[in-house]
């Protein structure tokens, strides 16, 4: 796969459709895989790195990239293109200058679950089919790809490609039965102080490195209310519990309706906060009392929290409905 | 320690311009009663309050926040109070989730006749609110004085 991206990559740097490709490369490590700009065939053979940890989601980087002058390509997996058109959707690409490649993708996989599997000191990770190949310091190992999985990618909502100028690989279906909301259901099940504990032993881990905000692609405000400094909640550090729930309160409200669940905020949170599951807690209301809505599925429709019904529920239905809900 | 009984909560009530402050405004002139301790804070539509706003004043110290608006249909705007519904929904829904009370929060839609049904809301509201008792989830430790 890695071979057929990068060959991509150069093809369309060579014959002019693009001047600059977006893909991954390697950071300090060979699994932490950071997005980049490459402008010529040497830096793409010489960085250019596609594994199963090429978890960024570029489309928010697209938003910047397209107002620059020429054209860029960028690879994107079937989650991240719901994400593009999310913000097409909402004007914020130009979509002209972009070259969108779509690669079909079975899921990536996170490095703590393969050190949670005894992995130490590990040196190299390589997939062959359905297994890892993992090298380390105290010998190799192999383990299957599936018990590696990022989260994310175990509840997966779609394998396919909602838009693309060209693809490689074949992409997927929507996955209808997806256990995505199992988590959800499974919190709103417990009592309103096991469910406060939960979420307090979660929250108080947060250090407000902003990580989750500044990577979410459904978080593109120039100014973000957050920058504030009168805003009270615009410290490094977050100085109380309030200020945690708070902030990711707000955080997970202003993208509610138009979040697509591409899990990038659990991703790259240094703290392993489960934030998808806040966002999944709107999702799943927005798809019981509004009707099922998948952002960034098309152009056309509109996010629930910019529509109403005249025979909307009122908001006494919170109370009502108490523990168990649909 | 502070016996309940004597417990009196601070609730914070939006009213929007057009319709719930002077619902208010009637349950007054008509002499009906309701707690002191409910502060009126007028905004121009219900659809003006964000849901900052709600938390922000649990944070400076109410116990329970009210939203009053119009009726579906009769906002001044047209459509505001719709989009306040959807909204109110989901929040409450995800304080909820959170674990934070859900007695502290309500929607109530008053029109500019109802002063009667103003003052009983609010009555109702304070009676939950106390039974709770403080707001100790959602409280900002820096706002206490």
């Amino acid at each position: 796969m890695q071979e057929l991206i990068r060959q991509k990559a150069i093809e369309l740097l060579e014959n002019g459709t693009v001047d600059r490709v977006l893909g991954w490369k390697a950071g300090e490590f060979f699994y932490d895989l950071t997005p980049a700009v490459f402008r010529t065939r040497e830096e793409i053979e010489r960085d250019f790195v596609y594994s199963v940890f090429s978890g960024a989601n570029f489309s928010k980087y697209l938003v910047q990239e397209s107002r620059r002058e020429g054209k860029i390509a960028a690879f994107l997996k079937p989650c991240d293109t719901y994400s593009f058109n999310q913000l097409l959707k909402e004007h914020r690409i130009w979509r002209d200058r972009v070259h969108v490649v779509g690669i079909a993708c079975d899921g990536m996989c996170d490095i703590d679950k393969i050190r949670a599997a005894g992995a130490r000191g590990i040196t190299a990770v390589e997939r062959d089919g359905d297994t890892l190949k993992i090298e380390t310091l105290y010998g190799p190992m192999t383990m299957p790809k599936a018990d590696a999985e990022a989260e994310r990618c175990i509840s997966c909502k779609s394998r396919k490609l909602v838009v693309y100028d060209e693809k490689i690989g074949e992409d997927g279906d929507v996955i209808a039965d997806s256990p995505r909301f199992d988590m959800v259901a499974k919190l709103e099940a417990m009592t309103p102080d096991e469910r406060f504990a939960f979420w307090r032993g979660e929250l108080s881990k947060c250090i407000r490195c902003n990580a989750c905000r500044d990577v979410c692609p459904a978080c593109t405000c120039e100014k973000c209310v957050f920058d504030n400094p009168k805003s009270g909640i615009a410290q490094k550090a977050a100085a109380n519990s309030f200020e945690e729930n708070m902030y990711h309160i707000i955080r997970a409200f202003h993208v509610a309706s138009r979040c697509t669940d591409c899990g990038e905020c659990t991703r790259v949170c240094p703290q392993n906060i489960p934030l998808h599951l806040l966002n999944r807690k709107f999702i799943k209301d927005i798809n019981a009392l509004y009707g099922d809505y998948q952002a960034g599925a098309d152009l056309e429709t509109r996010p629930a929290l910019l529509d109403f019904q005249k025979d909307d529920c009122e908001p006494s239905v919170v109370y009502e409905r108490g523990g168990e809900q649909a | 320690m502070q016996v309940n009984s004597e417990f009196k909560p601070t609730i914070v009530a939006f009213c929007c311009n057009w319709c719930s402050y002077a619902g208010a405004d009637l349950s007054g002139t008509n002499r009906l009663t309701y707690p002191a301790n409910v502060k009126i804070i007028r905004v121009p539509c219900s659809c003006r309050v964000n849901p900052m706003f709600i938390l922000r004043a649990f944070q400076r110290g109410a116990d329970g926040v009210i939203l009053c608006g119009c009726h579906p249909g009769d906002c001044h705007y047209t459509t505001g109070n719709y989009f306040t519904r959807r909204r109110m929904t989901l929040l409450f829904s995800m304080l909820d989730y959170l674990g934070i009370e859900k007695e502290r929060t309500r929607v109530e839609w008053v029109s500019a006749a109802e002063g009667a049904k103003f003052a009983a809301t609010m009555n109702e509201f304070v009676e939950t609110v106390t039974r709770l008792g403080e707001n100790k989830r959602l409280e900002d430790l820096r706002c206490k004085n």
